[in-house]
């Protein structure tokens, strides 16, 4: 028996990074907004600094819907898919930003120029073969005041290193120009860090601190950040962390516009005889309802917003929602975060106080910040320094040669060494090919019987030529900071289930190759709008979220102006 | 079931760990963790581990394990992983080992609660280590002289621990990659869960501690080599019950 529930302005799916954004503008503007989350509220008790529990368990959470449709996996559609791995999304209030890195960085212009950018420099054959490539439909300039609002509203830490055009050297010199500076400063460095600057400076580079969704001093009655060291999956106990289940969500609540169920696991989107979206089915536990809306947002992590819609079908949508011209799950891809390099320096880092998030960061090397005429790839990487140690993950330090990694050997060398060896993090440019995709796995289900998704997806040329690329420049700034060894990881070969999932809904003006339109609503069905980086057609070389945000709250507002096209 | 806004109501880590299933709660049996929260911030000052190795401050409740059957283990089966674990990272002049800092404790736990999965792995491997002793070295796991035992560690690390019968399910080398991560889990995690004894693991690597909160003059005493360790639970900041 399914329950009808009274109708509502708007259905967020997921109160994530995405979802818990784009409810404040919409609650301000006094639409009645229902928040389905899957997950329950979790707090600062909820998140003691414990490796054990964060690190090698499952962390706090009540729900473990993620972990439980984990999506199977296969580099081309010749092989099997396979469920590998696990996947570590956050199902709570507020999602994934709860234990997130919180690096929070913007795209670069050329990141939403890519087609056009190339083809003026290089020529078109550039483009790498394959690829299914777009300009972005507008340019950084458009996104901008998102940006700059998101940045204020979440709070952003960071270094300015271009104001309207001023170009300030403590900052990122390549970024797109920002209106203001951001609203705190930078975390702050450690000695290593300085020490890195330095290396990176006298390489003839141009070494910044970067942006973080971390408190580096108080904010909105909020404290900063404590440095205890426990941030990688880890959640804040000082509230330093700006997750959205302590700003915009609860800001939203409080205008009495946005109701937040828990609990809810959407399972489908119902389509009325018009194609337009009537509303959403959940089952809470046993129990199913439905609940109507005017406008559904999907923010539920790409993977999940790719299923919702193909397992929504409807006479107007026999393949899926809003996949009558087959593009739902098309333009997959995720970061390239792999093939990354390691260090072994003859003295202690003393990084066991720090954070994934506090750090050097060196753009030389991404986008289009250097000349490409003679390199066998478009885009490039960020280069970042950050720290990020604890007990049992130094302890697991790998002895570069110089002994067994078990015995009273090893124990010399382990209180020896234990703070010295470093991971850079690495992200490059993916690009979006014709057989990287996503879609239902014929065999594989979840709890409910449901399909999960299976991700087909390799890495190519350009994203391994990147990556080769980025780990000889990695290793000559470890070297000038002193590193006496380095390894270096695989150029990456399969697509696993990613942190960074992008694609699957692209935004585009032209619904041959698009599922959502400039303003993240669907082509196909009006009143369905979709949240996250799905709707992303390139990834910079940066984390996806503060951009998944900023284009949350830009398609927010849109629906507030549009309220009477898009919902009636 | 619903709860609609208004946050969640206060949830104590206790709850949650109910609500994870019974076997999360035994972790908290008082007598459980009366070996690691005994030791409190005053008393544990890094030279009360540094004094010396074996024997000096280790609690009377380490010692017997061996001869004892665990909750998941028979007693020979928490013989072999003794040895084993013990060569893993033995007591020695750098100071207290995987036995002494409640490993074997730390296993038996997390086998009754996040790790319930591995028990029959764990099972199945004890016995196939100690079988591949006797057919290549001539005799049970425990009676090898340490030499010995570490060469068939040796062997069952890189994966060469095959032969008819021997038993390993799914190659040697996974079985000792299981034990091996839990191990370093039991020495070098929060002793919140059994291991790390008076925080033998913490000192070995000379980790600073456990804090809500470092200053930047607190970096820079680190940096100094200056920094006096804390040595608590994550769980002896009230905060988190
Ligand atoms: C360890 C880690 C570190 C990361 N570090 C960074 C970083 O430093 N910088 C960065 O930019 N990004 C980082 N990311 C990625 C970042 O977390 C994601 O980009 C971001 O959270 C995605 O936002 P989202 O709203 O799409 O998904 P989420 O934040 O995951 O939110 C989705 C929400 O939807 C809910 N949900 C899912 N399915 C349903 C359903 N069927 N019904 C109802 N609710 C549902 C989920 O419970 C969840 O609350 C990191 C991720 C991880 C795991």
């Amino acid at each position: 028996m399914t329950t009808q529930l009274r109708g509502t302005d708007v259905v967020i799916v997921g109160m994530g990074a995405a979802g818990g954004v784009a409810a404040l503008p919409l609650a301000e503007a006094g639409l009645s907004v229902v928040g389905l989350e899957a997950g329950t509220w979790l707090d600062q008790r909820d998140f003691a600094p414990d490796e054990i529990r964060n690190n090698y368990r499952d962390w706090p959470m009540l729900v473990k819907k993620a972990e439980q449709e984990r999506p199977t996996s296969r580099a081309t559609s010749a092989t099997r898919a396979n469920q590998i791995g696990g996947h570590p999304m956050m199902n709570a209030v507020g999602g994934t930003t709860l234990h997130y890195w919180a690096q929070s960085w913007r795209l670069n212009p050329w990141d939403f120029q890519v087609v056009t950018e190339t083809t003026a420099r290089y020529g078109a054959s550039r483009i790498p073969y394959g690829s299914t490539v777009e300009d972005w439909p507008f340019g950084y300039d458009e996104l901008e005041p998102y940006y700059d609002r998101v940045e204020r509203e979440v709070g952003i830490s960071g270094q300015a290193g271009n104001v309207r055009g001023r170009i300030n050297s403590r900052g990122n010199r390549f970024e797109g120009p920002r209106e203001r500076d951001f609203p705190m400063p930078p975390l702050r460095w450690t000695a290593f860090h300085d020490r890195m600057a330095e290396a990176a400076r006298s390489l003839g580079w141009s070494p910044f601190p970067g942006p973080a969704a971390i408190n580096s001093e108080a904010y909105q009655n909020r404290p900063g950040c404590g440095y205890h060291g426990f941030c990688n999956k880890g959640g804040c106990p000082i509230n330093a962390k700006n997750a959205t289940h302590i700003t915009t969500i609860p800001r939203a609540v409080d205008t009495g516009n946005l109701t937040v169920i828990t609990r809810a696991h959407v399972t489908t989107l119902e389509v009325g005889s018009d194609g337009r979206v009537t509303g959403v089915n959940y089952v809470v536990g046993s129990n199913e309802y439905f609940q109507p809306a005017q406008v559904v947002l999907v923010a539920s992590y790409t993977y999940e917003n790719v299923r919702m819609l193909l397992l929504s079908k409807s006479r107007a949508y026999p393949d899926g929602l809003s996949n009558n011209h087959g593009q739902v799950g098309r333009h997959y891809f995720s970061h390239h975060q792999g093939a990354g390099v390691g260090a072994f320096f003859p003295y202690d880092l003393n990084s066991w106080y720090g954070l994934p998030a506090q750090g050097v960061a060196v753009d030389d090397w991404a986008d289009d910040n250097f000349d490409h005429a003679d390199l066998g790839f478009i885009g490039g990487g960020n280069l970042w320094i950050m720290s990020d140690r604890r007990p049992i993950s130094a302890a697991n330090m790998g002895t570069y040669g110089q002994s067994r990694n078990w015995g009273s050997a090893w124990k010399r060398f382990i209180h020896e060494n234990s703070d010295r060896t470093h991971g850079s993090y690495i992200q490059k440019t993916t690009l979006p090919y014709e057989d990287n995709y996503l879609d239902l796995d014929p065999t594989v289900t979840d709890p409910l019987g449901l399909p999960v998704i299976r991700i087909t997806g390799q890495f190519k040329d350009n994203e391994r030529a990147i990556a080769g690329f980025m780990q000889d420049k990695m290793e000559d700034w470890y070297r000038e900071a002193g590193a006496i060894e380095i390894n270096r990881g695989g150029l990456g070969n399969t697509m696993g289930a990613s942190t960074h999932a992008y694609g699957g809904t692209r935004m585009g003006d032209d619904p041959e190759t698009n599922v959502v339109d400039r303003w993240g609503f669907s082509h196909e069905a009006p009143n369905l709008g979709v949240l996250g980086a799905s709707v992303m057609g390139t990834s910079g070389a940066r984390n996806p979220t503060l951009t998944s945000q900023a284009l949350a709250w830009r398609t927010a507002a849109h629906l507030v102006e549009s309220w009477r096209d898009i919902a009636e | 079931m619903t709860d609609s806004n208004g946050r969640r109501p206060a949830i104590s880590r206790r709850d949650l760990l109910r609500t994870a299933g019974a076997a999360g709660a035994a972790a908290l049996v008082p007598g459980a963790v009366a070996a690691a929260t005994e030791v409190t911030p005053a008393t544990a000052s890094p030279e009360v581990a540094g004094q010396g190795p074996v024997g000096s401050a280790l609690p009377a409740e380490t010692a017997p394990f061996v001869a004892r059957a665990l909750t998941n283990l028979t007693a020979r089966e928490a013989e072999i992983l003794s040895a084993m674990v013990d060569r893993l990272i033995p007591s020695d002049e750098m100071g207290p080992g995987a036995l002494d800092a409640g490993v074997l404790r730390y296993i038996d736990r997390a086998l009754s609660e996040a790790e319930s999965d591995a028990a029959d792995a764990y099972r199945a491997g004890l016995a196939a280590l100690d079988t591949y002793s006797r057919y290549t070295r001539g005799g049970p796991f425990i009676d090898l002289s340490t030499v010995d035992q570490d060469s068939v560690l040796i062997d069952v690390q890189i994966g060469a621990a095959t032969g008819a019968g021997v038993g390993f399910v799914g190659g040697s080398g996974s079985f000792f990659n299981m034990v091996k991560s839990h191990t370093w889990q039991g020495m070098f995690g929060d002793p919140e869960y059994g291991g790390n004894v008076n925080f033998a693991g913490w000192d070995l690597l000379d980790y600073p501690g456990v804090r809500l909160g470092v200053s930047p003059q607190d970096q820079r005493d680190l940096e100094a080599g200056q920094l006096e360790p804390v040595r608590r639970s994550a769980y002896d900041y009230g905060m988190f019950e």
